[in-house]
């Protein structure tokens, strides 16, 4: 099952999206988010590749066969740790 | 009753004795360098004495042949054509054609005494070509600085930029200039902070061993066993499957221990040495020269204010150097900047920067309590101007629940507001200040992190339970674990033992760094006992003739859940476990996942000081430290991380500093010239644990340890200024720093 998402990228990424800050995906899980980026956006993929962060709503999510709710906020962000 | 007034607890907010007190006061705990073996070898590490240097040719012969040498290695004895980040673990482990900071290791010798060890690397001979470093980020920034590493910039870093920047992001939202527009004052200033060490007590140490077979066994000081295991054969070409790693009890790694520096070595030496055990133990000026500090940063910060206190719009350029690889936490410092803060528009730029230094570990919060010092000393700076009280005006600008984060997505549940209404009312606030004597507030913030966490837990025959965990116990992660473990089962604390074992025993886990030890190893094990008690409800069923639904768990025992299930008498824990060997054979629990639901955590500090104007030394009179906690599992622990955060902030903005001589080499080298502060330095932290519950654990927890490292630099400047008038902007403001601030005021 998968709906129209929108992804919010950093800015500096995007270079690799025709100058687009947020960009809509045909996605239903984290992992066909960013599947679809890669696809749509070759240039993301050694940075998707290197590990991000995803954020749906308010949620910070690691499990890529998480469902992305139809209409979702969904914010890539730089890969969380800590010290 | 819990804090929240909402939820009953046994034991969760209790404070029992700690389960590794007796053995660390009486010495027999065993840490890092007490681990031997028979026939174990000593190494010694050689070091770049240069910041820069091409290594032209190195002679191992005479250290070879003096007696009691057992093996020597240089770059030749590990494996070429390693990518990305094992590439750079192998580099930082031990140079390849350059030298790239004082300290980075360059060839290293095992043999059977640490004499004999020492007194070989004295004869191995390197000849270098000294080239010309940099040092300063801002120097390091320049077009024309000396190059660290041609290619080294990733695909986020545009064409044309600087040589050195290896990591380049942008991010924001809003029309931040339209922002700019509409405040009654705008102001930006540059802030600067200097490198600064975790100063854990306990220098790196290991024993590794490994055969010609490939098989091997490694015994660690570490945050994380799995990580190490990772690190070292991805480094050395090995098997990990072959590698068994044993973490040993920590003296404090505080985002320093995530990762390797001589472990390999150790491995590699063994290797030639037939397979005898080698010891690495470093020095205190090995650990500062040669492991991981954190970054330090140059920042430019502008931020919009209304006359009454809104903000709106900010605006952050970040330059950070973390060594000579890529990873300084600019974008963690970015991302927590502005964090406290509702903001409208906000934009921020950030570069990471290599330099002629160490390569940057985490350290506590990475990269925040860079960001607060920018943003908070700026925001007080702009309260004073406008005669605005700057709790008052963080209140009006705070952060809650639903609103989005400077950085982007929307917040979850957070306690901000709470955190500062605390604040406000503390006694604190009120103390009368005298001459030379000044008060400053800042707030601070971290996301916290989950991460990959395997938990195992046991019911013994009598009852009592066995946790393995493995997250290395730092900060009282086997005392929160038990609590809760315990609280879960319905037994006593103390029968639950919570051990850490090694890489065989678990999945594989992230360290214990993100403030996550007591967040996803608790949630795991918590997960775990409500396995385990899933399968006594099933023997108690089992017994009665019963469905298992029909049985519920309440204060450590299986009774039947409702009047149709039947009359039943409670069977207790024991009760079970004594039959478990006729009933289906051992009773366990286990659980394997990325826990979800982290509760990032908010905190605020106020400091009074007094500022000596003949010396220009400050004295921390009064400090405070309220933050939210979720709910303070062992509340003594809890405590014991905001004080230690706030002390480590303290040494950071008062004293501590990578000290560099004109010729690139560390000067500070040891704790007489690294001034961390101890005991007789400071008055006692007073703190105030605010529990906003995070809904994303079974016991409200969000982690601790990380935040209360992030106020102390910007609420201490503010302090100075409230003391004596002057503004510093750079880090450390040390007596010299304070005393030329004084007389440039004059």
């Amino acid at each position: 099952m998968s709906g129209a998402v929108s992804v919010h990228l950093w800015s500096s990424l995007t270079r690799f999206t025709d100058g687009a800050r947020v960009v809509a995906v045909e996605a239903g899980t984290v992992g066909q988010v960013l599947e679809a980026l890669s696809g749509a956006y070759p240039g993301l993929e050694p940075i998707l590749e290197a590990g991000v962060s995803v954020v749906i709503d308010d949620e910070l999510v690691t499990d890529h066969h998480s469902a992305v709710p139809e209409g979702a906020e969904v914010y890539l962000m730089q890969r969380i740790k800590g010290g | 009753m819990a804090k929240d007034g909402l939820t009953e607890f046994r034991l969760v907010g209790t404070r029992p004795d700690r389960p590794d007190g007796l053995d660390k006061v009486t010495g027999r705990a065993r840490y890092g360098a007490d681990i031997s073996a028979p026939g174990m070898l000593w190494a010694a590490v050689v070091r770049s004495p240069h910041a820069h240097a091409r290594i032209v040719k190195i002679d191992t012969s005479k250290a070879e042949a003096l007696d009691g040498v057992k093996a020597v290695i240089t770059r030749a004895d590990f494996p070429e054509g390693l990518t990305g980040e094992a590439w750079n673990l192998q580099e930082n482990t031990m140079a390849g054609d350059r030298a790239l900071y004082d300290g980075h290791a360059v060839a290293a010798v095992a043999a059977t005494s640490a004499f004999v060890a020492q007194d070989a690397a004295r004869l191995i001979e390197v000849e270098y070509e000294v080239l010309p470093h940099v040092i300063d980020v801002d120097d390091a920034i320049k077009p024309d600085a000396p190059v660290i590493r041609e290619g080294a910039a990733d695909a986020t870093v545009p064409e044309g930029m600087p040589p050195n920047v290896v990591r380049y992001m942008e991010f924001g939202h809003g029309d931040v200039e339209a922002g700019f527009g509409a405040a009654d004052l705008v102001m930006e200033k540059t802030y600067k902070t200097e490198a600064t060490h975790q100063g854990y007590i306990e220098p790196h140490a290991c024993m590794g061993q490994m055969g010609e077979d490939g098989r091997g066994e490694m015994w660690v000081c570490t945050q994380g066993h799995w990580f190490i295991r990772k690190m070292c054969t991805d480094v050395l070409g090995l098997d990990p499957a072959q590698l068994r790693v044993t973490p040993s009890e920590i003296g404090g790694g505080f985002g320093g221990k995530t990762t390797i520096f001589m472990e390999p070595l150790s491995l590699a030496l063994s290797k030639k040495a037939g397979g005898r055990p080698v010891k690495v133990v470093m020095t205190r000026s090995e650990v500062l020269r040669a492991t991981g500090p954190t970054a330090s940063a140059s920042m430019d910060v502008k931020i919009g204010m209304t006359k009454d206190g809104q903000i709106t719009a900010g605006r952050a350029e970040f330059r950070m150097q973390g060594g000579a690889f890529p990873g300084a936490p600019v974008d963690f410092a970015l991302m927590c900047g502005f964090a406290a803060y509702k903001m409208p528009a906000v934009e921020h730029i950030g570069y990471d920067v290599l330099a002629n230094r160490p390569r940057a570990a985490a350290y506590r919060a990475p990269g925040s309590p860079m960001g607060a010092f920018a943003v908070e000393s700026l925001v007080d700076e702009m309260c004073r101007e406008l005669g605005l009280d700057p709790l008052e005006v963080r209140l009006k600008n705070a952060v809650h629940e639903g609103d989005k984060a400077s950085y982007g997505p929307k917040f979850g549940s957070i306690g901000l507001e709470e955190v500062l209404q605390a604040t406000k009312a503390h006694p604190n606030l009120l103390a009368e200040l005298g001459p030379n004597q000044g008060r400053g507030m800042a707030s601070g913030y971290w996301f916290n992190h989950s991460g990959d966490t395997s938990v195992s837990l046991a019911i013994s025959e009598d009852g009592t339970a066995q946790v393995s965990v493995g997250t290395p116990d730092i900060g009282g992660s086997r005392a929160s674990i038990a609590l809760m473990t315990a609280e879960t089962l319905g037994i006593d604390y103390e029968d639950v033992r919570v051990n850490v074992v090694e890489t065989g025993a678990l999945g594989v886990n992230e360290p214990t760094h993100g403030s996550r030890a007591t967040f996803a190893s608790g949630k795991a094990a918590v997960m775990a006992a409500e396995q385990a008690i899933g399968e006594m409800c099933r023997r108690a069923a089992a017994k009665w003739g019963i469905d298992p639904e029909a049985v519920e768990w309440v204060d450590g025992a299986a009774q039947p859940a409702g009047p149709n299930a039947g009359k039943f008498p409670p069977m207790t824990i024991a009760e079970i476990a004594a039959k478990m060997s006729s009933t289906g054979g051992p009773i366990a629990g286990h659980h394997e996942s990325v826990p979800e639901g982290v509760g990032a955590s908010f905190g605020t500090h106020v400091v009074d000081v007094e500022v000596d104007p003949e010396t220009g030394r400050t004295t921390i009179l009064r400090y405070l430290v309220v933050q939210d906690a979720g709910r303070a599992i062992h509340p003594a622990y809890v405590e014991g991380q905001y004080q230690g955060g706030a002390v480590q902030g303290i040494g950071w903005a008062l004293n501590e500093a990578y000290i560099y001589g004109e010729d690139g080499r560390l000067q500070n080298t040891v704790f007489l010239d690294y001034r961390i502060p101890v005991a007789s330095d400071l008055p006692m932290i007073d703190t105030v644990i605010v529990e906003v519950p995070n809904p994303g654990h079974p016991y409200g927890v969000r982690g601790v340890g990380e935040t209360g490292i992030t106020p102390p630099l910007p609420a201490i400047a503010n302090a100075i200024h409230d003391a004596v008038g002057v503004r510093l902007r750079s880090l450390p403001m040390s007596p010299p720093a304070v005393l030329a601030a004084l007389k440039a005021k004059e």
